[in-house]
């Protein structure tokens, strides 16, 4: 560039005046840098939530839906006890899926933060980690079938060593292999918030810990569990909302056997019920938000990040 | 150094299954991809064959999985370039507040959460109802950008909470425009983190597939062609397939790293640029 790029602002020029004044007013200059955005979120968000609710009130025929102002689909969704079944089986897999995967997620986070030295270690490591959730979903599920199939790697192994005589029926297509397979998919979600937290807290308090006689456990539950309780919301806000969401993985590790709302939501769209598919959407979006923002009031996300 | 506690090696074994147990699936399929001829989804292997690669690359036997993989590399690259520009600007807006701030905040936060067959049934209903095709490129399109978006937007914000603002206010001091200082300071300083974003932009693209669901229109990206196959082939020529986009995948992961590292070489490199001017 010309040594011109330190020519002073035109402010002789009574328009370019104008439009400083409004560049200085800071929501202008925002609006504008966050205007696609807002675009983007207007389109492809806001407007289909909105479109949703207002089908979940339209009727259906087998074959088309039309508009109407009817409660029949909730009515139908809220006196049905399989709703309410469906809807605990979705929080039972987040529930488990979530305490396995704050065990396994803060046990693999805190040995790369305090363990592991050498911060090139800890980068290699931590992508070594990662490198997975950048590959796709249903490959990395299809893969648990051989492994877990009646003749697969885990029922011969067994066998082989004598442990069982039988191949283990429930290895696949149950609530243990729904669950497997969460874990293996949405573990890395609690690593990486987690491991993000604790790299940020200072190692001089670990030290003072244990100059004043703590124990390496009392360290990990008083000093480091407390100062990692953001990342921890933050992967849990993940976990939850991964796991209520899901409609795939019930799908393939159960064996089409286990519902969770997601599936019901499926199957719905796909006999083109889109009014009903959307009444089960709106109180599943409800129960998520819900839930999300109770957990979001434990954490402020844009400080931790 | 001090000795290692004993807490290390059992933490260390502990890691090591972990790290197994995210590679031993997908390692378990490559393995039989290379089933033989006779062989079947599961183990024993029959022999040892590139037999399903080949099947692959006959257009009868399967799907248009070319056509699947044009599709999603192209949609990949698109949805790449426009995560990493909204993101940058969308990063740059939230470093003040402005009115309306904490609304677009609260949707970004929505856009992360929300089950994705919502997305997907959303836009399909929006789209039927007011009567434009769906397809892969418009509202396919649109529907993964609410998904790497947030992501991007979030790796914004914790570049932006670690930037110091002193560099901008040196260039100010120094005369430089709004732009300026934009252009020659806060876009090389956070230059490799935005390699970042476009790394979360491609494969979270490429991989997608709740999203695109219903969005896509009659033509298939490749995940969704994978999941079509899930139904109907029966042959390990889905193992194949799985191997080949993981591999696919491996690879871009390697180019994005070694452009950072590519990068951050050079940075080191050009570290000071004290008297060469603005070149």
């Amino acid at each position: 560039m010309a040594a011109g790029g330190f020519d002073p602002p035109a402010y002789r020029d009574p328009s370019q005046i104008k439009v400083n004044a409004v560049l200085r007013n800071s929501s202008v200059v925002g609006w504008l840098l966050a205007a696609p955005l807002s675009l983007v979120l207007a389109v492809f968000l806001v407007l289909p939530i909105i479109m949703i609710v207002v089908v979940s009130f339209w009727g259906a025929t087998e074959w088309s839906i039309y508009p109407a102002f009817q409660f029949d689909n909730y009515e139908f969704l809220l006196t049905s006890d399989v709703t309410y079944r469906v809807f605990l089986n979705t929080l039972k897999y987040a529930l488990i899926t979530w305490v396995f995967t704050l065990l396994i997620g803060f046990t693999v986070a805190y040995y790369l933060a305090f363990h592991i030295r050498s911060l090139t270690w800890q980068i290699a490591l931590f992508l070594l980690c990662t490198i997975p959730f950048l590959t796709s979903n249903i490959i990395r599920m299809i893969s648990w079938i051989p492994f877990l199939g009646r003749n697969g790697i885990a029922n011969s192994t067994l066998i082989s060593m004598g442990v069982i005589d039988e191949p283990l029926e429930w290895l696949l297509f149950s609530d243990f292999s729904v669950i497997l397979a969460f874990v293996h998919l949405y573990t890395l979600f609690m690593v990486v918030p987690i491991f993000n937290t604790m790299m940020r807290i200072d190692k001089s308090l670990i030290e003072a810990a244990a100059d004043a006689g703590a124990t390496g456990w009392q360290t990990l539950w008083h000093v480091i569990i407390p100062l990692t309780k953001p990342g921890i919301m933050i992967g849990t806000i993940f976990v939850v909302a991964l796991v209520m969401g899901d409609f795939i993985t019930v799908r393939f590790m159960s064996g089409s056997q286990s519902a969770n709302v997601g599936r019901m939501i499926q199957n719905d769209i796909r006999l083109l019920q889109y009014p009903s598919a959307s009444a089960t959407a709106v109180i599943l979006l409800i129960t998520v938000l819900l839930l999300i923002g109770t957990l979001l009031r434990f954490v402020d996300i844009r400080k931790e990040l | 150094m001090e000795p290692r506690p004993r807490s290390f090696y059992a933490l260390t074994a502990f890691f090591l299954l972990f790290v197994v147990f995210l590679y031993g699936p997908t390692v378990t399929i490559g393995i039989l991809s290379f089933q033989g001829p006779q062989g079947g989804l599961t183990f024993p292997m029959r022999g040892v064959s590139l037999h399903w690669f080949r099947d692959l690359f006959e257009q009868q036997a399967v799907g248009d999985i070319w056509g699947s993989f044009a599709r999603s590399l192209t949609l990949g690259l698109l949805v790449m370039v426009t995560t990493v520009v909204v993101s940058v600007m969308g990063g740059l807006a939230f470093r003040k507040r402005f009115v309306g701030s904490g609304i677009i905040f609260y949707l970004i936060i929505t856009s992360l959460v929300i089950p994705s067959i919502l997305i997907s049934l959303g836009v399909g209903l929006a789209w039927s109802q007011s009567g434009l095709p769906v397809h892969w490129a418009s509202s396919g399109f649109g529907a993964q950008l609410t998904w790497t978006l947030p992501f991007g937007l979030l790796i914004m914000f914790a570049v932006f909470n670690r930037f110091d603002p002193s560099y901008e206010e040196a260039a100010r001091d120094l005369g430089a425009s709004p732009w300026q200082v934009v252009r020659h300071v806060v876009l090389p300083i956070i230059a490799p983190s935005l390699i970042g974003v476009a790394l979360f932009g491609f494969t979270l693209s490429y991989d997608e597939f709740a999203r695109t669901l219903l969005t896509a229109g009659s033509y298939n990206t490749l995940p969704l062609e994978i999941f079509g196959m899930t139904t109907n082939v029966t042959t390990p020529v889905l193992f194949a397939l799985g191997t080949l986009t993981t591999v696919f995948s491996l690879l871009v992961i390697a180019v994005f790293l070694a452009v950072v590292w590519i990068v951050n070489r050079r940075r080191a490199r050009q570290g000071s640029d004290a008297g060469q001017g603005l070149a």
